[in-house]
C-alpha cells in the first residue's frame, strides 16, 4: 500500500510556474519565503502552485489572502491577488467569482481567520455552494499574532491566552470545520488532510489538486482542511512538530473525506448573456417611450394650484394608495407633486398616514404639517391631525357623526359613513376612493382624465378599477350634495 | 423628458444600473430595504449580480471582492448596518477600491428607531473605520437627486478610486416624487488595476497592507493628495436666495427642503434670509461659506442630529460669524413653523430686514 502510493507520487523539483521567480517580501532573502523553518505553509503553497500549473489556470487564478501568516501569499503566487480583511476571504471570494465566473478563485485561510472571526463567512459561502476553492490551514493556534488560543486549539493545549491549557469548561471544544460543513447540502467536496508524514503529504497534494480541479470543472464549493505544523509557536523542532500533527492533532481531527458529491453534481450552467445596453432603460421601466405623456387636460388647472393634503387611517384602509392616486393624477395633469408616507412598523401596527402635495410651482417641502385638506379615515386619525388643518381648510371624515370636541369654527367638514357607502357600492375597501372623489370635487384642481389614468396605472385588476371609478364618482356626488358652494371654497383652500 | 412618480429608494437602483453598476450585495434594513428589493428585481435582468449577504459585514466585503474584480458595485443600508460596514469601508479606502454605499439613515444610537434622522453624519462623513481615509459623501434632498447623485457617485468612485456614500434620511428614501432618467446607459468598463482572472490582469494586486512604515506613509500621502484634488474639484452646494442673505440657513437632505419653504415664507415677511445646502458633505463646501460670510450676519444650522453638521459649519466659518443651532431628533422633523419662529426671533436679534423695496416686491 505504502509503496504503491510512493510510486504514484511525483517528486516535483524546482519552482512551479505559478510562483514568482523572486520573492519581493524581504530585501535580502529573495529566494526564501517569510515562513519559519518547518512551517506547513511552504508545503501547502507548493501543492497549490503545482495544481495551478498542472491545470493550466495561472492566468485565470485569483488568490484571496487572509489575515494571518499567509497574508503575504501575493508575494509568492504569480496570479491575480486580492488581500482580504480578517475572516472575510469567503465573502470576497464569493463576489470575485460571481463577478468573473471564468476565474478560478482560491480562498487561502488559517484557522483563526476561518473558524473564529470568519465563521459566518465560511459557513454561508459553503451553504450557498459558492463555486470557489478554500484551502484551510489548521495549526490549532493564532500563529502570526504570537500564539493565542483559537477555536481549533486542542483540549489542554497551552497558548498565550490559555496559559493553563484549553479547558472545555472555559473555551468549549475544538471546532471541527469539515464535520460542521458536511451537514450542509451545498458543498461538493470536503476533505481533511495532514502534513504529519510523507504519506499524509501525498494525500494532501492529491486533495488540493482535486479541490482546484472541481472548480475548473464548475462543480461547486470545495474545502480542504490541512493539519499543519507550527514549530515556532508550538515550541518544537520541525521534526517534532510534524510528528505532533500525526500523533496528537490527528486524534482530535481525524483525516478523511467528509463529503464528495463530485460524481453526482452537474457543472453549473453559464450565466445568461447580458442584455444590450440600449435595452436597459426599457428593462428598468424608465424608457421615455413607455412613460405616459404629461397630460395638460383642458379641464384641469395648471395655475394657482397648491394643495397640501394629509391622509390618515388604519393600515389596510388604502391610505397610502389614496395619496398615491392623488399624486399620480397630479403628475399626469402636468403639475408638481410629492408623496411622503409614514413607514416602518407603523405600516404593520395599525395606523398609517401620508403627506401629499400637488402644486403649480416646484415643491419646496414635501412635508405637510398644516394641511389644507385632512382625509381622516378613522377617529384616532382625526384626533391626531384635526388641530393641524389650516383655517379655511377641509376635513373629510369617515364617520356619520363628527366628534363634538373636534369641531372647529374655522374649518369645513364633510363627515359621512364612507365605509358603509362604499360597501353599498360593492366593497367597503373602496371607501378610500369615495373619500378621494369628495376631495377631488372639493379641490377641482385635477381633471377626471388624469384621475382615470392614475387609477389604471396604480390599480392592476380591471375589476377594482371599475369599482374605484364608481367610488370616485360617488364621492364627487356626495360632496356636491353636502356642499353646493364647494366651487367657491376651492379658492380659499388653494 | 418624461417623469414618473417613484420613491427615492427605487430611483437609486435604476440610476445605478444605468450608470454601469452590475453588482449589488446587501442586507435588508428599514428604511433602506426598497433599494435591496429593487436590486433583487433588476440586477439579474440587466446582467448584474444580486446577492443578499449573511450580514452587512459580509456584504461590504463582497463589495470589496466585486470591486477588486473591476465591477461597479453598490450596497444600501442604514445606521446600524453602516456601523458594521465600517471595517470594509476602511479596507476599500485603503485598497483604493471604488464602490457606492447608500445610507438611508434611521434613528440611533443602537437600535434607535425607524424614524428619519441625520445622525449618521459623523460615522459617514468623518469615517467610522480605522485609519487615515476619507469617503466622498453626497446628500440628495429629492427623489430626482437620489437618481442623479447615485450616477455621480459611481463616476466619482471610479475617478478617485474610493468608496462614495449617498447619505439620505428615511424621508428622502421613502418619498415619491417625479423622476426622470437618462435614456442611455453607461457601458461597464474593466479598470486596468482590477484583478479579473485574466492574463492581462494577472500581475495586479489589491491590498491595504503596507508593512514598511515608509511605504505606508507614502501610500497615505498619495491618498491625502487625492482627497485634496477632490476638495478642489468636487465640492457641490445649492444656494437658494443666499447671495444677499443676512441670515443663512444651513441644512442638507430633507431639512434642505424644509428650509426652502422657510426661506420663501420668511422673505415674504421681509426677513432677509437664504439657504446654503451642502450637497457634498465631504468635501465640505467651504468656499460657499467663506463667500456668504462676507454679507451674512449669522448662520443657522438645522439638523436632525445632535450637532454633527454644525461642527463642519463652525470649522468652515472659523469664528467669522456666529452660528445658531436648531435640531430635532428621534424621528422628529423640525417643522417649517418651528424653524420660521426661530428665524423671526433671530431677525429681531440681528436686524435682518430686507431692503424696503425688496420687501414690497416680496409682498406683491
Amino acid at each position: 500500500m505504502c509503496s504503491e502510493m510512493i510510486s504514484e507520487f511525483e517528486v516535483s523539483h524546482g519552482r512551479p510556474k505559478a510562483f514568482y521567480d523572486r520573492y519581493e517580501r524581504k530585501e535580502e532573502l529573495k529566494h526564501l519565503t517569510h515562513y519559519c523553518p518547518g512551517c506547513g505553509h511552504g508545503n501547502v503553497h507548493k501543492m497549490l502552485a503545482k495544481a495551478i500549473d498542472d491545470l493550466g489556470i495561472q492566468d485565470r487564478t485569483v488568490l484571496i489572502s487572509p489575515v494571518g501568516c499567509s497574508v503575504f501569499g501575493y508575494y509568492y503566487f504569480d496570479v491575480g491577488n486580492v488581500q482580504a480583511a480578517h475572516g472575510r476571504a469567503p465573502a470576497v471570494a464569493t463576489a470575485v467569482k460571481r463577478s468573473r465566473p471564468e476565474s478560478v478563485v482560491i480562498s487561502y485561510q488559517g484557522d483563526g481567520d476561518l473558524t473564529a472571526i470568519g465563521a459566518a463567512e465560511i459557513l454561508h459561502a459553503a451553504n450557498r455552494g459558492e463555486s470557489v476553492t478554500v484551502i484551510f490551514v489548521n495549526n490549532a493556534v493564532y500563529s502570526m499574532t504570537g500564539g493565542q488560543f483559537a477555536p481549533t486549539t486542542l483540549i489542554g493545549q497551552k497558548s498565550t491566552t490559555t496559559p493553563e491549557g484549553r479547558s472545555a469548561a472555559n473555551e468549549g471544544y475544538p471546532l471541527h470545520v469539515c464535520e460542521l460543513l458536511a451537514t450542509l447540502e451545498a458543498p461538493v467536496y470536503l476533505e481533511r488532510v495532514g502534513l504529519g508524514d510523507n504519506r499524509q503529504i501525498m494525500q494532501a497534494n492529491r486533495a488540493i489538486r482535486k479541490a482546484v480541479e472541481n472548480q475548473v470543472k464548475g462543480l461547486g464549493f470545495s474545502l480542504i482542511e490541512v493539519l499543519s505544523p507550527c514549530p515556532t509557536i508550538w515550541k518544537m523542532s520541525a521534526v517534532e512538530a510534524q510528528h505532533w500533527v500525526r500523533d496528537v492533532m490527528e486524534k482530535t481531527y481525524p483525516l478523511g473525506v467528509f463529503k464528495d458529491r463530485t460524481k453526482e453534481v452537474e457543472p453549473r450552467a453559464a450565466a445568461k448573456p447580458a442584455p444590450a445596453l440600449e435595452d436597459l432603460p426599457r428593462i428598468l421601466g424608465v424608457a421615455d417611450e413607455d412613460q405616459p405623456e404629461g397630460n395638460p387636460h383642458p379641464s384641469g388647472r395648471r395655475e394657482g394650484v397648491d394643495l397640501h393634503v394629509r391622509v390618515a387611517g388604519f393600515g389596510g384602509q388604502g391610505v397610502l394608495l389614496l395619496g398615491e392616486v392623488l399624486a399620480e393624477a397630479g403628475l399626469d395633469a402636468g403639475l408638481e407633486v410629492s408623496w411622503l408616507p409614514s413607514y416602518g412598523p407603523e405600516m404593520r401596527s395599525g395606523t398609517s398616514n401620508c403627506h401629499v402635495r400637488v402644486s403649480s410651482d416646484p415643491i419646496d417641502s414635501p412635508l405637510v404639517a398644516l394641511p389644507d385638506v385632512l382625509v381622516a379615515m378613522n377617529e384616532p386619525s382625526l384626533r391626531k391631525f384635526d388641530a393641524s388643518v389650516k383655517p379655511g381648510g377641509w376635513v373629510i371624515y369617515n364617520g356619520e357623526t363628527f366628534p363634538e370636541d373636534c369641531i372647529r369654527e374655522d374649518v369645513h367638514v364633510l363627515a359621512l359613513p364612507f365605509t358603509h357607502l362604499a360597501d353599498e357600492l360593492g366593497d367597503a375597501r373602496a371607501a378610500n376612493m369615495v373619500m378621494l372623489g369628495a376631495l377631488l370635487e372639493m379641490s377641482g384642481a385635477l381633471p377626471q382624465e388624469s384621475i382615470g389614468a392614475a387609477l389604471r396605472r396604480l390599480v392592476k385588476h380591471a375589476k377594482w378599477v371599475e369599482l374605484d371609478e364608481r367610488a370616485l364618482t360617488k364621492g364627487r356626488e356626495l360632496f356636491r350634495e353636502a356642499s353646493p358652494a364647494a366651487e367657491e371654497e376651492v379658492c380659499h383652500a388653494g | 423628458m418624461h417623469k414618473q412618480l417613484m420613491k427615492g429608494n427605487e430611483a437609486i437602483v435604476r440610476a445605478a444600473i444605468l450608470a454601469g453598476c452590475r453588482g449589488f450585495y446587501g442586507y435588508p434594513i428599514t428604511p433602506a430595504s426598497e433599494i435591496t428589493e429593487a436590486a433583487a428585481v433588476y440586477m439579474p435582468k440587466t446582467g448584474g449580480v444580486f446577492l443578499q449577504a449573511e450580514s452587512e459585514v459580509a456584504a461590504i466585503n463582497m463589495l470589496y471582492g466585486a470591486s477588486s474584480a473591476g465591477v461597479r458595485v453598490m450596497t444600501a443600508s442604514s445606521g446600524p448596518g453602516i456601523s458594521l460596514m465600517q471595517e470594509g469601508i476602511s479596507y476599500m479606502a485603503g485598497a483604493e477600491l471604488p464602490c457606492v454605499i447608500a445610507d438611508i439613515t434611521r434613528g440611533g444610537p443602537g437600535l434607535g428607531n425607524l424614524g428619519a434622522e441625520q445622525s449618521d453624519y459623523h460615522q459617514v462623513v468623518k469615517g467610522g473605520g480605522n485609519g487615515n481615509y476619507r469617503t466622498i459623501v453626497l446628500a440628495p434632498h429629492s427623489a430626482q437627486e437620489m437618481a442623479d447623485l447615485t450616477a455621480l457617485a459611481f463616476e466619482l468612485a471610479d475617478r478617485y478610486r474610493t468608496p462614495v456614500v449617498v447619505l439620505a434620511d428615511g424621508f428622502v428614501g421613502q418619498m415619491m416624487e417625479p423622476v426622470e432618467f437618462p435614456q442611455t446607459a453607461v457601458a461597464p468598463k474593466l479598470p486596468a488595476w482590477a484583478v479579473a482572472g485574466t492574463a492581462e490582469s494577472r500581475g495586479n494586486l489589491i491590498t491595504s497592507l503596507h508593512m514598511d512604515i515608509n511605504d505606508l506613509e507614502a501610500h497615505l500621502r498619495k491618498l491625502e493628495a487625492k482627497y485634496k484634488v477632490a476638495e478642489a474639484n468636487e465640492t457641490r452646494a445649492e444656494e437658494w436666495f443666499a447671495e444677499d442673505a443676512e441670515i443663512v440657513l444651513v441644512g442638507y437632505g430633507i431639512v434642505g427642503r424644509i428650509l426652502k419653504a422657510v426661506t420663501a415664507e420668511a422673505r415674504a415677511e421681509g426677513i432677509n434670509v437664504g439657504l446654503l445646502r451642502p450637497i457634498t458633505l465631504y468635501p465640505f463646501p467651504n468656499a460657499n461659506f467663506e463667500r456668504l460670510a462676507k454679507r451674512a450676519k449669522v448662520f443657522v444650522v438645522v439638523e436632525m442630529s445632535n450637532g454633527q453638521l454644525i461642527e463642519d459649519v463652525r470649522l468652515s466659518l472659523n469664528g467669522a460669524r456666529p452660528v445658531e443651532f436648531l435640531n430635532r431628533m428621534g424621528g422628529n422633523v423640525p417643522s417649517h413653523e418651528e424653524v420660521l419662529g426661530f428665524v423671526r426671533a433671530l431677525a429681531g436679534q440681528y436686524g435682518a430686514a430686507l431692503a424696503a423695496e425688496e420687501e414690497q416686491m416680496a409682498h406683491v
